[in-house]
């Protein structure tokens, strides 16, 4: 039986398929698998062995994990606002869940259709704003946690929700600054581009070396880990936002902050390193594409290493300390940076 | 707490007027279950947004009535007690209320005894101030130096097992001396430990001392000049992180102190920071002064550990106050004798209670995020502040 289809149907077949592909990738082998490495690691910057025993390596731990917060009991608080306390995880989850919609992760792979050889590129939507996208989406994401903190009727979720709110808007804007420069190198908002444009010429990293360290600090105190954890910060607001969470609405936000952290290393990767990409090598065919899925996984893998290598080992700042780094230090940096990579791009005449 | 409950009068808040947008202040409960208070410490917080407007703290929910128990139990009965109240530093709490008994006696305690003494609470400092290192770097979020310090600690802990078979609640201390001698070997796993903590504690430095992060959370945070210490009665490390040389041991020397060679670490600014200075600069003397009694207790393998103690302990009829330099500040016991075999009355001047009373004025219009730093820069243990 031949199956025949037509244009939208396949296309509509091709991304559920790399819908599927993408979410099987990062909620059902990388964020397990984080949970077992923020272990590990953490246990191996702290001269421990790290959890070992469930499983080989202990990688099971994360499965065991959540089967003990699914079977925990859930407890609502008489006092909370119902809709919003239920809505919040959803609400922090849910984002990071769907940026990885515009990120490229690996170059394309050809598929026979109709007798014709096309190149289908991994990426989900190809939309021509991702840039613009993510930073809706990182915003959203703090609504969750802000909603939490509300809701709880608890002061000191109120408290946590308050400061994630100050933290994301002092950060937001030397975020995007510094993202803007990324932009204008590749004249386009469009990731692949940017992307695509890293390969023919450099990652920019290197030409934008300022731009990368103030994106990744906010990309820090974005995703709330330590240095930037203060809307949770254990030992001042005993949980922070999620206070009154237990059982499965906790593990919601417990996936949501790792979730955040994939999505988060992927952002950077994409726009600093280079994405799926390595200087010199073509990614084409089926394998090139395999591959390139490889060299975009690996890099991610390396930024989370450093999400959480910088967790175990430093402090965490004050919340009034934050937004003075955040307005006094970074936004300026990134607004001369800007200024500086449209200079040189205007000098240059592209 | 209701409002007719005896006792609290105290801790029910006036009324408060509406400001001038009819915002009231956020009246926040910290603790007494709570991550950061080291226990069972109460803090009843004004806060306007996160600036403390004003600190009560509220203690009391770990009192045993321990002062009470020592009038029932007769006095070698007390030692074990007195493990209970600063629990991390046991050993410095026997030999506090031992000096208080053998001086109501007049009891001599052999040398030896009295170096292996002092080897043991110098144990003690480290195995304290270890502790205080990893739960203040915790407070603030540095999660991994815990992890670093409890490798040591765990061997100093190991060494008092091997001594006198506790961990923790030690018990290592009797009236006129010890209960027990040294094991074999024990003199020599102890010295190389000790020539092995300084590279430890470089390693702590090397995490904390000039991490930026870490000097923006405590420099200038807590400050409590050392006119304001000395009225609040305030001893121990806060005290001389404010400039003040005052250590018992130099002060009112007891055992072989005066024979030992250590310096008294002093700080500048009396702040969060000098605290943390001061500690570990201690941890380094602490160091030097256990080496020095290693030295000579292998010299004199041999020797009396316990002086001339009657069988019964019945003191005359008469009052004596001893005090040793515990990891918390002065640890002092007051005894009076009505010439019965048990204490009429046994009074403890505990550091941590006394030094705790000045967070009042040391938090004041700091933030929330500053008060887990102050809790923490005192060192409390509240089985001490509570009794």
């Amino acid at each position: 039986m031949t199956l025949t289809l037509s244009e939208p149907l396949f296309n509509a077949l091709l991304a559920v398929v790399k819908i599927l592909f993408v979410w099987a990738m990062t909620l059902a082998a990388l964020l397990p698998n984080l949970i077992w490495a923020e272990r590990r690691v953490s246990g191996l910057i702290q001269d421990r062995p790290g959890p070992n025993r469930v499983g080989p390596l202990g990688l099971f731990q994360a499965v065991a994990d959540v089967l003990k917060l699914m079977m925990k009991e859930d407890v609502v608080p008489l006092y909370v606002d119902k809709v919003l306390f239920t809505l919040a995880p959803l609400i922090t989850l849910t984002p990071a869940l769907v940026t990885f919609a515009v990120i490229p992760f690996g170059s394309s792979i050809p598929i026979t259709w109709n007798g014709a050889v096309r190149d289908v590129p991994l990426v989900i939507a190809d939309v021509n704003v991702g840039i613009l996208y993510i930073f809706a989406l990182t915003s959203l994401a703090v609504y969750g946690i802000v909603l939490a903190g509300w809701s709880s009727n608890d002061k000191y979720s109120l408290l946590g929700g308050v400061r994630a709110s100050a933290q994301i808007i002092s950060y937001e804007l030397a975020m995007g600054f510094s993202a803007a420069g990324v932009f204008i190198a590749a004249g386009s908002l469009r990731l692949p581009a940017v992307v695509e444009w890293q390969h023919a010429h450099l990652w920019n990293v290197v030409p934008q070396f300022l731009g990368f360290v103030v994106f990744a600090v906010a990309i820090f105190a974005e995703t709330n880990r330590i240095p930037f954890d203060l809307s949770e910060a254990e030992a001042e607001l005993v949980a922070g936002y999620h206070t009154e969470y237990s059982s499965f609405r906790f593990a919601m936000f417990f996936m949501g902050e790792y979730a955040n952290l994939i999505a988060a290393s992927a952002v950077v990767t994409t726009l600093y390193f280079g994405g799926w990409s390595l200087p010199g090598v073509a990614f084409t065919g089926l394998w090139g594409g395999l591959a390139s899925i490889a060299v975009f996984a690996v890099k991610t893998a390396a930024f989370i290493f450093l999400f959480l290598w910088v967790r175990w080992t430093l402090p965490r700042f004050r919340y009034d300390q934050l937004m003075e780094l955040g307005w006094k230090v970074f936004l300026p940096l990134s607004f001369f940076h800007l200024i500086a990579v449209a200079a040189f791009v205007a000098a240059s005449g592209r | 707490m209701s409002e007719g409950t005896p006792g609290t009068a105290a801790l029910v808040p006036p009324p408060e007027e509406p400001t001038l947008l009819g915002l009231h202040e956020m009246e926040l409960n910290f603790g007494p279950q709570h991550p950061a208070t080291h226990g069972v410490l109460r803090v009843v917080l004004k806060v306007d947004g996160e600036r403390i407007v004003s600190a009560r703290p509220d203690v009391g929910y770990l009192h045993r009535g321990t002062e009470k128990l020592f009038e029932t139990e007769t006095y070698p009965m007390v030692i074990p007690h007195t493990d209970r109240m600063d629990y991390v530093a046991a050993a410095t709490n026997n030999h506090a209320y031992c000096l208080a008994v053998e001086k109501i006696l007049g009891v001599e305690v052999p040398k030896r005894a009295q170096y292996i003494r002092v080897l043991l609470d110098e144990m003690q400092r480290v195995s304290s101030h270890l502790l205080w290192l990893a739960t203040a770097a915790i407070d603030l979020g540095a999660i991994t130096p815990f992890f670093y310090t409890f490798r040591e600690r765990e061997v100093i802990l190991d060494l008092f097992e091997e001594y006198c078979g506790a961990r923790l609640t030690l018990n290592c201390m009797r009236i006129g001396g010890l209960p027990v001698d040294l094991t074999p070997g024990w003199v020599e796993r102890t010295q190389a430990f000790f020539e092995t903590l300084e590279a430890k504690i470089d390693e702590y430095e090397d995490l904390l001392t000039e991490n930026r992060i870490w000097k923006e959370r405590t420099v200038g945070i807590g400050v409590l000049a050392a006119d304001r210490c000395v009225a609040w009665g305030v001893t121990g490390p806060v005290l001389r992180a404010a400039g003040v040389a005052w250590d018992v041991r130099r002060a009112l020397p007891y055992e072989c102190y005066p024979e030992l060679e250590f310096d008294i670490p002093v700080g500048k600014n009396a702040d969060t920071y000098d605290r943390y200075l001061v500690r570990v600069a201690e941890l380094r003397q602490s160091r030097r002064i256990a080496l020095q009694c290693c030295d000579w207790l292998a010299k004199n393998p041999e020797g009396e550990i316990r002086g001339k103690v009657p069988r019964v302990i019945k003191p005359a009829a008469g009052m004596a106050y001893a005090s040793v330099e515990a990891p918390k500040g002065e640890l002092g016991f007051f005894l009076v004798s009505s010439g019965a075999n048990k204490p009429y009355r046994l009074h403890v001047r505990a550091p941590s209670f006394v030094n705790l009373q000045s967070l009042p004025e040391m938090i004041r219009g700091h933030l929330v995020s500053d008060l887990v730093a102050v809790i923490g820069t005192y060192d409390i243990v509240l089985g001490e502040v509570d009794r």
